[in-house]
């Protein structure tokens, strides 16, 4: 291999291009489409029909609804798209569960032009991107698809609806009522977080501070806030540092699933057990063998599998012309009861799900 | 850089029959799948594989002319991550797209050039440079937008990637592709550059004394393969109206294996730019049938896969097969004809690496 470098020649030719190019760029840079100037020009099309509901409509049968998750073979979204599998078999219907083996935004896109080829009634999507798949959802719809996002939101003018699992109050307030609770509503309490700036976490820690400054829960009083990074061996250390520096905590609250597994394992194997509570969000799999010895006796988390239970019925409803996602619709559906649909279309599957050691054997995620 | 002892004129036989071997599976594979495929053949689909096809088809253009010269470029799909990533950092800083656009290709232009000049000044093998340089833009765009998304691109724009010619169901996007396609074949195939590039494949020492500026020619060829990752960038953040780091992770396999299977060698010295279209052709369309027909993902990768491991080991078993019989026939082939200044032929038999 040649060693000599390109010749000043092909410099000299470059010239002209170069001095083109940055010309043309200044030239443009005067005057163009930018982001100020193109506000309200992203809307494209609306899809949507203006349709009005129809409560008393019954739910058509044989509706073909597919899930289109984040990412296959990940236990999570299996978990919620065989909720959604019990709703479309419980309607009739024709389930289908197509999805990228990568959590990538652009590769559900392909997903969505087959299913709009197939000519699906429903798509149920949990959007890797809320823009990204924005133009093919509205394709769908053109194509008279109904468009139930569930568990990450597209961007709301590409769907008819949005299953939340939680709302941010509902799981503050979960958190404060299971402590107070635990604690009988007395002594020190300590927060075991994610990063400093996860947004989830932090918004659910705010809610809680305003619930703590009920009077019911006046009796309890929250010393410290720590960061376990969603580490393992971080959180661990954080539980156990909090442990040391005050002694008389009574309890330990960490809404993450990685916190509250390790702050479970290092209680389960001090002296602490059974004298200092811990709770917070967690997965029934993770959690079992702390609840089974003593540990732990309650904590929260949504039901993934109801999620995706939840988005499968308000699919069929909104196929069958039930509702048509305005809000103060509602449709009833199947084991979870009644709905209403939201501002912006949300549907909120309601408070988490708290799991102790009555309940805990009938959960498998 | 290990040539094939055959003459030119053999050699150009039997890539004309691997190329037109590849149109024909690609033509058979169409009908075959309009009339077993629910949904395949209509203009909608028709518009989606297009829209799927050419980020792919666009970086396999250069690609092709690069492995031809024995090189390879494996750093293109994280140059239009970091194309679309930059994109999106300057459109949220409020410039005008006019300028954005251009911007990116330059800087796709140089990123490219940073290729070529450790390939060509340091003389580094690419394939170790390139895959530094698919680790190093790829960070470098998670650096520029970290996990976000910028979106809200114009949608003057965004229609202009994904819309169509009239009532036609023709994509805009064919357009570009198409004309940058015949540009691109005809610059391989009729300019005497493009020969050079065969012959630096071919043997990249006799192309060198023969007067073809070997590492020039290299140098350039990345610079323009930056430029045209960068423009599959833009495209690809206009499509998807959505500016992220990961954009395009793990492209650079389909677009390799685009190549390959329209019959380039990875050897270099050999290919056509139809083979290399109808082989990106043929794998988006495998792709799409495949999962019209409700194929699994897993299925899917197989599939890609095995695909790419047959276009890699046909030709060989072919040319060995082919090599093995001409031996027993004729156990002392005369030597290749003048001098020519097309693909040079090698001065000594070199031994064909497998």
């Amino acid at each position: 291999m040649s060693l000599r470098s390109t010749r000043p020649g092909s410099v000299r030719r470059l010239a002209p291009v170069a001095v083109g190019l940055v010309l043309a760029v200044g030239i443009s840079a005067c005057g163009g489409t930018t982001r100020d100037s193109s506000a309200g020009d992203t809307s494209g099309s609306t899809g949507a029909a203006a349709a009005t509901a129809n409560p008393d409509a019954p739910i058509r049968e044989g509706l073909k609804i597919a899930f289109l998750p984040k990412q296959l073979n990940n236990p999570y979204s299996d978990i919620e798209a065989g909720g959604g599998q019990t709703a479309v078999t419980e309607l009739k219907g024709d389930y289908k569960l197509v999805g990228p083996n990568d959590a990538s935004a652009s590769s559900q896109v392909s997903y969505i032009n087959t299913l709009i080829q197939q000519q699906q009634d429903v798509i149920g999507i949990a959007a890797n991107d809320p823009n990204a798949v924005c133009p093919s959802l509205n394709q769908a719809r053109d194509a008279g698809i109904k468009v139930v996002a569930f568990d990450s939101d597209a961007a709301k003018q590409c769907r008819d609806v949005f299953v939340n699992q939680a709302t941010t109050q509902g799981i503050g307030e979960t958190l404060v009522k299971m402590t107070h609770d635990l604690t009988g509503g007395q002594g020190d309490i300590a927060i075991l977080s994610a990063t400093p700036n996860a947004t989830n976490q932090n918004a659910w820690i705010a809610v809680v501070q305003e619930e703590l400054k009920k009077p019911e829960n006046a009796g309890m009083k929250l010393v410290a806030t720590v960061y376990g990074n969603d580490d393992d061996q971080k959180s661990f250390q954080e539980a156990q540092g909090l442990l040391q520096t005050y002694p008389n905590l009574k309890a330990i609250v960490s809404p993450t699933t990685v916190g509250i597994a390790a702050t479970a394992r290092y209680v389960s194997s001090s002296s602490y057990k059974g004298k200092v509570a811990v709770t917070g969000l967690g997965t029934p799999n993770q959690m079992r063998e702390f609840v089974k010895d003593g540990t732990v006796s309650q904590f929260a988390l949504w039901n993934p599998a109801d999620i995706g239970y939840l988005a499968g019925y308000a699919g069929a409803a909104l196929a069958s012309g039930q509702i048509t996602g305005k809000q103060g619709e509602t449709f009833t559906a199947g084991k979870l009861g009644k709905y209403t649909i939201g501002a912006d279309g949300e549907i909120v599957l309601g408070p988490p799900t708290v799991f102790n050691a009555q309940n805990i054997d009938q959960f498998n995620f | 850089m290990s040539s094939p002892d055959l003459s030119p004129r053999r050699l150009l036989g039997r890539l004309t029959s691997w190329d037109a071997a590849i149109i024909g599976v690609l033509i058979l594979f169409v009908i075959i799948a309009s009339f077993t495929v629910d949904n395949f053949a209509s203009s909608r689909n028709f518009s989606f594989l297009v829209l799927d096809l050419a980020p792919i088809a666009l970086m396999a253009l250069p690609m092709t002319l690069i492995i031809v010269t024995g090189e390879i470029d494996l750093s293109v799909a994280s140059t239009l991550g970091l194309a679309s990533a930059v994109m999106g950092a300057m459109w949220e800083g409020g410039l005008p797209i006019e300028t954005i656009i251009p911007v990116c290709v330059l800087l796709g232009a140089v990123l490219g050039a940073v290729n070529g000049t450790f390939v060509t000044v340091f003389g580094l093998p690419s394939l170790a440079v390139t895959i530094g340089t698919l680790a190093l833009y790829r960070g470098l765009a998670f650096v520029v937008l970290g996990d976000r998304a910028v979106a809200e691109f114009p949608a003057s724009y965004t229609d202009l990637v994904t819309g169509r010619i009239g009532d036609t169901g023709i994509p805009l996007l064919l357009i570009p592709l198409v004309v940058l396609g015949l540009v691109f074949a005809v610059v391989l195939h009729v300019t005497p550059f493009g020969r050079s590039l065969f012959a630096i494949g071919a043997n990249a020492e006799a192309a060198r004394f023969s007067g073809t500026r070997v590492t020039r020619v290299k140098f350039w060829l990345y610079v323009v393969s930056g430029a045209v990752a960068a423009l599959a960038g833009v495209l690809w953040t206009l499509r998807y109206s959505s500016a992220r780091a990961d954009n395009g992770t793990g492209l650079e396999l389909a677009v390799v294996a685009a190549v390959l299977l329209g019959g380039v060698s990875i050897f270099g010295g050999r290919g056509t730019l139809w083979g290399v279209i109808a082989g990106a052709l043929l794998l988006t369309s495998l792709q799409n049938a495949l999962r019209l027909a409700d194929v699994s993902n897993e299925a899917l990768s197989v599939v890609t896969g095995l695909l790419l491991i047959v276009s890699v080991l046909a030709p060989n078993l072919a040319s060995n097969s082919h090599a093995a019989l001409r031996r027993r026939r004729r156990p002392d082939p005369p030597p290749p004809a003048s001098p020519n200044p097309d693909p040079a032929p090698s001065p000594t038999p070199a031994v064909r690496s497998s």
